[in-house]
């Protein structure tokens, strides 16, 4: 049923939304402890920044990062001088396109985990001389571990349902950048119906099992997936 | 008392429904979203002209197709090509022969930069680019064209993979415009200077029409304009002179 250009699509979809989610996890994790724990003035405008991808139409989103990416933009003169070329129309792009769209997806749901845990387990683990990032990995990251679970879930299901801003930048090359919603996409402008209902419908049975898989998780636990 | 309150909110009531059953005469249209420019300033002639009003929703046709089939209340149809109105009438959504060819589009290779695009597109077989932007070959005629122009000219295969495909002519401009393609195929309205009558930015080469099937782009009264008398007079208005003037100053051919 699935052609083999599907297949291709959706293979390239999990690399980038599998690739997208470690980064959100490494970037996001310190940012999302960062910003629970500081006292810096501009701290409201750090936190309306992370959430700015939620409300921004994704179109604006990748126009933006079009232009900024571009030989002309800041962005894409600084990665031709990195000897990197510009990133529009490649897999790389596409990855560091999706970080900016998912990052809210796995921020918030972090602060919300690290926000729960409180002064006093952090207190403890002080008065029994541990370091910082002794306590980080040993106290914050176990009593956190469903917000980490609601992130990284939150984080790849949110890439995978990426449209407007990988239409923007990507080009729609096959196996570069053709990811799966382009393609429901395509087969819809094609008119071919009953290739994009097999993929479509492939996509939303996914997307609900592993939100089902998460709520599901988490009922036993007060951690809201999204603040 | 409560009688006549009663008789005066009826009354109201008639007045608006009379003054919106006059405002019906608006009629709208579909348009595909290369012909966004000519098509707006057509429909404030039309409105000048005849009285009648035109809402216009630009889009690309194939997302058309979709909508009119699920009840859209399109009643005039300007797509960017003859198959998908061909599709709407095969569905028995057209009225019976109104279909007509509006305008016939033109292919352009363009880019941004001056002097890069030479005028016999000689750029294509020397190539020094990295990236060579078109819009899908299998959703945008102009994509068509442009892979007919290739596969004449036998660089299909040497070219391919320097395509980044725009989902849509409008996104094909955008990525050359905003320089992330060096060059690409455009329709020639898009870079047109309608003032001018020529293109004024970058540099280009206007393909010889011999080279690809002629874009025909064709328009169909639908049938949910059966009953309303701007959707036909919008038809007719599209085959007079002040419209034909409009549609060739922006780069488009006429049909006959």
């Amino acid at each position: 049923m699935l052609s083999a250009a599907d297949i291709d699509a959706l293979w390239l979809t999990l690399k980038v939304a599998s690739l997208a989610t470690f980064i959100l996890l490494l970037l996001g994790t310190p940012l999302a402890w960062w910003l629970v724990r500081t006292r810096f003035r501009w701290k409201s405008v750090c936190n309306a920044l992370v959430a700015l991808p939620l409300v921004l139409p994704p179109s604006v989103l990748g126009f933006y990062l079009l232009v900024l990416m571009s030989p002309n933009g800041v962005v894409g003169q600084l990665t031709t001088k990195l000897g990197i070329g510009t990133l529009p129309f490649t897999f790389a792009g596409l990855v560091v396109s999706s970080v900016l769209y998912s990052l809210p997806f796995v921020v918030q749901p972090l602060q919300t985990a690290f926000t729960a845990i409180g002064d006093a387990p952090l207190e403890a683990a002080a008065t029994l001389r541990a370091n910082p990032l002794d306590t980080f990995f040993t106290v914050v990251m176990p009593l956190s571990r469903f917000g980490f679970l609601t992130a990284a879930i939150l984080g790849f299901t949110h890439t995978v349902g990426e449209f407007g801003v990988v239409l923007m930048v990507g080009g729609n090359i096959p196996e570069r950048t053709r990811v799966v919603s382009v393609q429901i996409y395509n087969h819809v402008e094609a008119m071919e119906y009953s290739q994009a209902h097999g993929l479509a419908g492939g996509l939303l049975v996914f997307s609900f099992l592993v939100l089902l898989l998460l709520y599901s998780t988490l009922k036993t636990n007060s951690v809201a997936p999204l603040k | 008392m409560f009688f006549h309150r009663f008789i005066r909110l009826l009354t109201v009531i008639g007045l608006l429904t009379v003054s919106m059953i006059s405002q019906a005469e608006t009629t709208i249209v579909a348009v595909a979203a290369n012909f966004t420019k000519p098509m707006t300033e057509i429909a404030e002639l039309f409105e000048k002209k005849t009285g009648y009003s035109a809402n216009l929703s630009f889009g690309a046709s194939g997302k058309f197709v979709a909508q009119i089939e699920n009840a859209a209340p399109f009643e005039v149809f300007l797509a960017a090509d003859d198959k998908t109105t061909a599709k709407v009438a095969q569905d028995g959504f057209a009225v019976a022969d109104s279909s007509f060819t509006y305008a016939i589009g033109k292919l352009v290779l363009w880019s941004a930069t001056a002097n890069l695009v030479d005028d016999k597109g000689e750029i294509l077989s020397k190539g020094s680019f990295k990236h060579l932007a078109l819009a899908d070959p299998k959703l945008a005629p102009y994509g068509a064209a442009a892979v007919e122009v290739l596969k004449t000219k036998t660089l299909f295969d040497k070219l391919q993979p320097l395509f980044v495909q725009g989902e849509n002519i409008t996104q094909t401009y955008q990525f050359i415009s905003t320089g992330n393609a060096e060059l690409g195929f455009v329709a020639l309205s898009q870079v047109i200077n309608p003032d001018k009558s020529k293109i004024v930015n970058g540099s280009a080469w206007q393909v010889p029409e011999n080279l690809y099937t002629p874009i025909k782009q064709n328009a169909v009264l639908l049938k949910k304009g059966e009953g309303n008398p701007a959707a036909p007079a919008l038809i007719q208005f599209l085959k007079s002179p002040e419209a034909k003037a409009i549609i060739s100053k922006y780069g488009y051919g006429l049909a006959n």
